[in-house]
Parts: C-alpha cells; sequence; structure tokens
C-alpha cells in the first residue's frame, strides 16, 4: 500500500465529494419548491407564483447541472480510487446504486429536458408533471444515496464467506439498515432548509435593495421561507437527535469523538468547546458545562457514556475535526430556529417581516448556513466512521487502488482547478441572477424559460 | 433461477455502453464541430439541438459505470485503476463541456467566448479520453489476483492513439449526420460537408484500426481466423456480417448524406458504430478485462444479479419509453431559420 496514495484519494475522495453535496441539497429542495410554486400557481392563478418559478428556474439549471457533472465523477471515482472497497461492497451495496441510476437519474435527467425546454410543447399540466417527477426524482436518488451510506455507517443483511467476500442475506435489511430512516429524514431536512435559505436570503435582498411594493413576487418567497424556518428548523432538530442516538447506539466511538469524550463514566459534562488531542488522549482546554454530556447524549446524568479510550487507539477517529464540525452545524442549526422564531413573530406581531431590515440583513447573512451545516454534518458522519469505510468491516486505509501518488496528485490538483473555476463561475452567474431579479412582467409562457439559448440569440452575444 | 446471470449482465452493460456511444456520440460530435461553425448563431442552433437531450443521453455513461460497479466489481476494480488517467481526463472534461451548455448563457462576451471554447476543447477531450480507454481496454491489461499490476502509462500506446482519432472522426460523424436530421438551411449544408469528411476519415481509420488489432493480441487474430500465417475461412464466415455491415453503413450514410434525407445518414452511421462495436467485442469476449478475467470471474453472485435483474426488468422499459417520449416531443428541425439573419 502506498501511503500517500492514500492519503491522496481521501483528500480527492473528500474534496469531489463535498463539491458535489452542495449541489443535490440544494437541488432537492429547489425542485420541490419549484413543483410547490408552480402546483400554487395552475391553482391560484397568481402571477406572483409564476414569476417565482420562472426565477428559480433559471437557478436551478445551473445548479442542476454542475451537480451532474460533479455526480458523473463519483460513479467512477469509486474504481479509481477505491477498487477494493468497490470489490468488496458491490455485492451488498451495488444494487442500491444501480437502483438510484435506475430508478432516479434517467427520470431526472429526461424530465429536466421537458421542465426546462418543453414550455411550447406539452400542456400546463403535464408541464407541472415533468416538474414533479424531477422531484421525485432527487428525493429517490436521495434515498437510494443515503440508503448505502447508512448501511456503510452500520453494516447489517450480510454474511461474510470464508474467502473473506460478503454476500447479502436479507435484502430489506440492506436497503432498511436501522439507522436509514434517521438519516434519509435528517438529509431531506437539510436539503429543504438549505434551499429555503437560499431562497429567503435571495427574496431579502430584493426586498432591502427595492422595497415591498415592488418585489410582490420577493415577499411572497420570503414569507414561505419563513415557514420552512420555522416549521423544519426544529423537525431538524428532532431528526439529528435520533440520528445521534442511533449514533451513540451503533458508533460509539463516533459519538465519544463527537462530544470529546476521553472517560468512560456517568455525568458526563458537555463540552461547549475544547481543544481534543489524540497525542495526550484529552482534551488539551474546555469550557463545559457539569453532567449536561450525558443528560444530552444518552437522556439522563446517571447514564453511564462510553470515552474513546475504551477503544484502542487505532479504532478512534479524529477527534478535533469531529467535535468542531458537529459544533458548526448545531451552531448554525440553532441559528436558523431563531431567524425562523423571529420571522415568525415578524409575521403574527407586526405588519410583516419585509418592514424589518434587521430581519432582512439577518436572512441574507443566513443565506449559505444551509451549505455549511450540510457539509459540517457530513464531516462529522463520515470522518466519525474512520478508521473505517464500512464501518467494523473494512479500514480505509485497506480500500485503497492500487495507482500511484503521482496519479492521484495529478488527478487532485486537475480537479482542484476545475471545481474552483466552475465553482465560482456557477456562483458568479447564479448571484448575477438574483441580483437582477425576476423580469417583470412576467414574461408569456410561450417563452422557455429555462432555456437561456432564446436569452442568447436575442441578445446576439458571440 | 436457471437464468445465465452474468450472461444477461454481461449483456445489460454491453448494451448500456454501446447506447451511450450512440447517443452521447453525436452530442459529442457537435461540440467537436463548434470550431467549424460559422457563426455564433449557427453554434446556438447546434447547441439547441442537444440542449433538451444531452443529460439523458450522458446517464448511459453513468449506467455503464455504476452498473460495472454493480454487476462485474473485479472488473470495475480492476480496469478503473488500469485506465486511471485517461478516465480522469474523461471525467474533467465532460465537466467542463456539461457546464458549457448553462454557462455559455450566462457569460457576458468574454465569458461566452471561453465556454464556447470549453464546450468544444471538452468534447474533444472527453472523446479522445473515451478512446484511449477503449485502445488500452483491447490492449489487455496486467493483473495479478485479479486486481491490477502494471504501470499508470500502459494504456498510451501508438494503437490507443489510433483508436482516440478514429472515435474523434466517428463521432463527427455522428454529430454531422445528427445536424442534418436536425437543422434545415445553410447549417445543413455545412453538416453535409462536415459528414463527407468525417465518414471518409471514420472509414479510413476504421480500417487501419480493423487490421491494427489483429496485431495487438494473438487471440484476436485467432479469433478472425489467422493462425501461424495460415487462414481458416470456416472460422472467419460466420463473423464476416460484422464487417459487411459496417460497409452497408456506410452506403446508407452516402446516400443519406447526399439526399440530406432526415436521419438516414445517423441510422448508416449507428450501422457503422454497431459494426465496429461488434468487430472488437468479438475479439475479447468473453473476456471482461482482456485477457486474464472473463465476466464469469469478474461476476457478483447470483443473488445480487438476480435483485438487479428484477430491477432492470421493471424499470427499463419505463426508462426506454420516456427516453422515446422526450425524443419524440422534440422532434423536427431546431433553428430552420439559422444563418437568414
Amino acid at each position: 500500500m502506498d501511503l500517500d496514495a492514500l492519503i491522496l484519494s481521501r483528500l480527492q475522495f473528500a474534496f469531489t465529494i463535498a463539491f458535489h453535496i452542495v449541489f443535490p441539497s440544494f437541488t432537492i429542495g429547489l425542485a420541490s419548491y419549484l413543483a410547490v410554486v408552480e402546483g400554487l400557481w395552475l391553482v391560484t392563478r397568481n402571477e406572483a407564483f409564476k414569476t417565482l418559478y420562472l426565477f428559480w428556474v433559471k437557478i436551478f439549471a445551473i445548479s442542476f447541472g454542475m451537480g451532474v457533472v460533479s455526480g458523473v465523477v463519483l460513479s467512477y471515482q469509486l474504481g479509481t480510487n477505491w477498487s477494493v472497497f468497490s470489490t468488496v461492497a458491490s455485492p451488498v451495496i451495488g444494487p442500491l446504486l444501480a437502483f438510484e441510476v435506475l430508478t432516479a437519474f434517467f427520470l431526472e435527467a429526461s424530465f429536466l429536458g421537458v421542465m426546462l425546454f418543453g414550455w411550447k410543447r406539452v400542456g400546463p399540466g403535464l408541464h407541472f408533471s415533468a416538474t414533479a417527477l424531477v422531484a421525485v426524482g432527487t428525493l429517490i436518488s436521495a434515498f437510494w444515496i443515503v440508503s448505502a451510506n447508512s448501511w456503510m455507517q452500520h453494516p447489517t443483511g450480510f454474511t461474510t464467506l470464508s474467502d473473506g467476500t460478503l454476500r447479502a442475506v436479507d435484502w430489506w435489511q440492506v436497503i432498511f439498515s436501522p439507522t436509514f430512516p434517521e438519516r434519509f429524514a435528517h438529509m431531506v431536512l437539510a436539503a429543504y432548509l438549505t434551499t429555503a435559505l437560499v431562497v429567503g436570503a435571495a427574496s431579502a435582498w430584493r426586498l432591502l435593495r427595492h422595497g415591498p411594493l415592488e418585489e410582490e413576487a420577493a415577499c411572497l418567497a420570503l414569507r414561505m421561507a419563513i415557514g420552512m424556518f420555522a416549521i423544519v428548523a426544529p423537525l431538524q432538530l428532532v431528526a439529528g437527535d435520533l440520528s445521534g442516538k442511533e449514533v451513540m447506539r451503533v458508533q460509539p466511538a463516533k459519538l465519544a469523538a463527537i462530544e470529546a469524550f476521553w472517560e468512560t463514566r456517568t455525568e458526563q459534562p458537555f463540552h461547549i468547546a475544547a481543544w481534543p488531542d489524540r497525542a495526550v488522549e484529552g482534551n488539551r482546554f474546555e469550557i463545559s458545562v457539569p453532567k449536561l454530556g450525558s443528560l444530552i447524549t444518552a437522556g439522563s446524568t446517571a447514564a453511564e457514556v462510553k470515552g474513546l479510550k475504551a477503544f484502542a487507539p487505532a479504532d478512534r477517529p479524529p477527534v478535533f475535526i469531529v467535535f468542531w464540525a458537529f459544533r458548526v452545524m448545531v451552531g448554525l442549526g440553532i441559528l436558523m430556529i431563531g431567524l425562523g422564531a423571529w420571522g415568525a413573530w415578524l409575521l403574527w406581531r407586526t405588519r410583516g417581516p419585509e418592514y424589518s431590515r434587521p430581519f432582512l440583513w439577518a436572512a441574507v447573512a443566513m443565506g449559505p448556513a444551509g451549505f455549511l451545516a450540510v457539509i459540517a454534518g457530513w464531516v462529522v458522519a463520515e470522518v466519525g466512521r474512520q478508521p473505517y469505510v464500512i464501518y467494523g468491516v473494512l479500514r480505509t486505509a485497506n480500500a485503497v487502488s492500487p495507482v500511484g501518488a503521482g496519479q492521484v496528485s495529478a488527478s487532485l490538483l486537475a480537479f482542484m482547478v476545475v471545481y474552483a473555476a466552475i465553482f465560482s463561475v456557477g456562483v458568479l452567474y447564479i448571484l448575477r441572477l438574483i441580483a437582477q431579479g425576476p423580469e417583470l412582467p412576467p414574461r408569456d409562457m410561450d417563452e422557455p424559460p429555462g432555456n437561456p439559448l432564446a436569452a442568447g440569440a436575442r441578445e446576439g452575444a458571440r | 433461477m436457471s437464468l445465465d446471470l452474468p450472461l444477461v449482465w454481461a449483456g445489460i452493460i454491453a448494451t448500456a455502453v454501446l447506447l451511450y456511444v450512440l447517443l452521447d456520440g453525436f452530442d459529442l460530435g457537435i461540440g467537436i464541430l463548434f470550431p467549424f461553425a460559422a457563426s455564433p448563431r449557427e453554434r446556438d442552433t447546434m447547441m439547441e439541438s442537444i440542449a433538451p437531450v444531452w443529460d439523458g443521453n450522458e446517464t448511459w455513461l453513468v449506467l455503464g459505470g455504476g452498473g460495472l460497479f454493480a454487476a462485474f466489481p473485479f472488473a470495475y476494480g480492476a480496469l478503473m485503476p488500469a485506465l486511471y488517467l485517461p478516465i480522469i481526463l474523461m471525467l474533467l472534461a465532460l465537466i467542463l463541456r456539461g457546464v458549457a451548455f448553462e454557462f455559455r448563457h450566462h457569460g457576458r462576451a468574454r465569458g461566452k467566448a471561453f465556454w464556447t471554447a470549453a464546450f468544444a476543447a471538452g468534447s474533444v477531450a472527453a472523446t479522445l479520453a473515451q478512446g484511449l480507454v477503449l485502445g488500452g481496454f483491447i490492449q489487455g491489461v496486467t493483473l495479478r489476483d485479479r486486481a491490477f499490476a502494471g504501470g499508470p502509462f500502459d494504456w498510451l500506446t501508438p494503437y490507443s492513439l489510433l483508436v482516440a482519432l478514429g472515435l474523434l472522426a466517428g463521432y463527427a460523424l455522428l454529430g454531422s449526420t445528427y445536424l442534418i436530421w436536425r437543422t434545415a438551411g445553410e447549417l445543413q449544408v455545412r453538416a453535409r460537408r462536415w459528414a463527407w469528411i468525417a465518414a471518409g476519415a471514420t472509414a479510413a481509420l476504421l480500417a487501419v484500426v480493423s487490421v491494427a488489432t489483429l496485431f495487438v493480441h494473438p487471440r484476436i487474430a485467432v479469433r478472425w481466423g489467422f493462425e501461424n500465417g495460415a487462414f481458416d475461412l470456416a472460422t472467419l464466415a460466420p463473423l464476416l456480417p460484422i464487417p459487411l455491415v459496417g460497409l452497408v453503413g456506410l452506403g446508407v450514410v452516402v446516400l443519406g448524406i447526399r439526399r440530406a434525407h432526415h436521419a438516414t445518414s445517423l441510422i448508416g452511421a449507428y450501422l457503422v458504430f454497431l459494426s465496429g462495436y461488434t468487430g472488437l467485442a468479438v475479439g475479447f469476449f468473453p473476456n471482461i478485462v482482456p485477457y486474464d478475467m472473463d465476466f464469469r470471474q469478474a461476476a457478483n453472485p447470483d443473488n445480487t444479479l438476480g435483485l438487479m435483474l428484477v430491477g432492470v426488468a421493471l424499470l427499463l422499459p419505463a426508462i426506454l419509453g420516456y427516453t422515446v417520449w422526450v425524443y419524440w416531443l422534440f422532434r423536427g428541425k431546431v433553428g430552420g431559420d439559422a444563418g437568414y439573419h
């Protein structure tokens, strides 16, 4: 095994998947949002909904495209860099990934074409169906990938044969492994929150620039977003807590890393901040609340919770990263709940959130919070699973491909350059669209909204 | 179950890869032809002809890769590291051309020019990378214990470069014949000119690659009836329909270009690709990693393959159905007024 190739392959996978996850977590929510506003437009005929659809579908097209191309990379990277993982895991989770392609990717790709370019060619009902199918496709895709990930976190429903290969014995247990329901709920709620935060920030920005009277659609979108914060953010806290309870049950080492517990004891303190260090097997520094750790994680101050020293040093996940990523995620989640409560109060007791400039600025500032929380949560889940890639079954160090460090450093560098370029350009174009705002009055239905080709032709640019 | 599941799955993967080549082939071909368009407006029309379908076309590549992972993990695990650099090159190139569909229209003058170039360069690079992957695959991969055991540049040989050039010509043929079908006016006239050149280049390179392939590995020559300087017509005879289909395809291409008749030339080009594809497959089958791993050695257990086959049986007809529907929906000439403004 080539140590450098291992580290570089891990960096490459972390980089490419962290980049990728940003787009699905936005487009899962945005597809559902588009289906909702298109449906509301068909039912109410309120033009503001159509304005919102035509505006956000352009941003959807850019984000979805970036999600597709960065996703193709992952389906090959399992083989280029993690060939041993592929051969070991495939008999059990191969079908999950195959079903993702068959049930989700084709559906999304085909009906995306209808959604973006089909306005002239299908009726409103069929067009709405296309939008809804894309939204369903994104959720199905999340279902399978979270299913595969949950199995890697807590593998069940398989047996190990005498030659060391894995064999599925109960497909139900493979697909619906015990931690799957909580993880799936947590991921989908995260996607919805991420989208609501972006929609809220963009609407708040429009309102700060132009005021509520000129921005009817932005008022509507802001109020919808506040509804999402107020309902989904607290739900997410519940889903996250349930997921955490599962982690304690099946991955106690990860839980110990999340909370920087070293000793196994009752009345664990809760560390608000700490500097955990594996070299000294303890926290170099900590700000703690006594007994609260046991209460939060196990429901009682008297509960005994395992610390990292209960595990052999070679079986402990990196603590510092997991501890802090968890705090970033939860901290952002609390801010989201606060934003929802504030917005709900403004809706309830004042003439509206669109008149409160401090709230609008807060909503703008929280725009990227969903993305940061998703990435932080992903770090908690995946780094916390180390040193295993399939928990308890296959170590990451043994899963890597027989490729040299030279090749992997070249590819990592190339990914960084290309991704940096397309990320900054994509974000620039999305921000530019948000700054321009929706076109008013709404364009005629004849015009394909996501069809920038028509726009390009009109402008006669190069 | 009495079904020969590994064989069925070899067929499914082979079909997915073939469909990818036939469908994304004309998409990539349009990118290859991009620099030769007369005006930005023509480029818009070219892109418009594939914009609603390119994403679906590329999904067959994901099914090919994902299917190989799910059905033949040892082949996936051996081939991807063996072809590491061209695979990565292909992925990066597909990213650049994929985002160009949207970015090209949000960019201002310089941005638009950049993404126009990125679409063309990405299409060419992805095609060459796929050719290098194919060439490296046909040459054979060094294995030890069902894992790759060769060097990082094993795939880079005159043969694989030749295959890459052949694929470039072939995709340009698919792209230009697709444009003959989907466009009208000056752009169609230009597409016919491109198709002539691409057809000539494809025919010549396919012939050269065919001969070169006989020398790549002794087993291929044997398969086609050449052994120790002797020639066995009885071995060759049943395979003769393969080159024959290619020749018929070329004839159809010529006819289709002359008359600019709907999709005729594209169908001819498809016959040429079918001939080349089966011709190469005959040489390495039943290997899935030439020439040391056959598809049975690489396959997952029957319970995995069986479960997935149920999924394919239920879902593939639906996928094919709505794919055909989407093509039907977007039928007809695009931008028929191109070049008149």
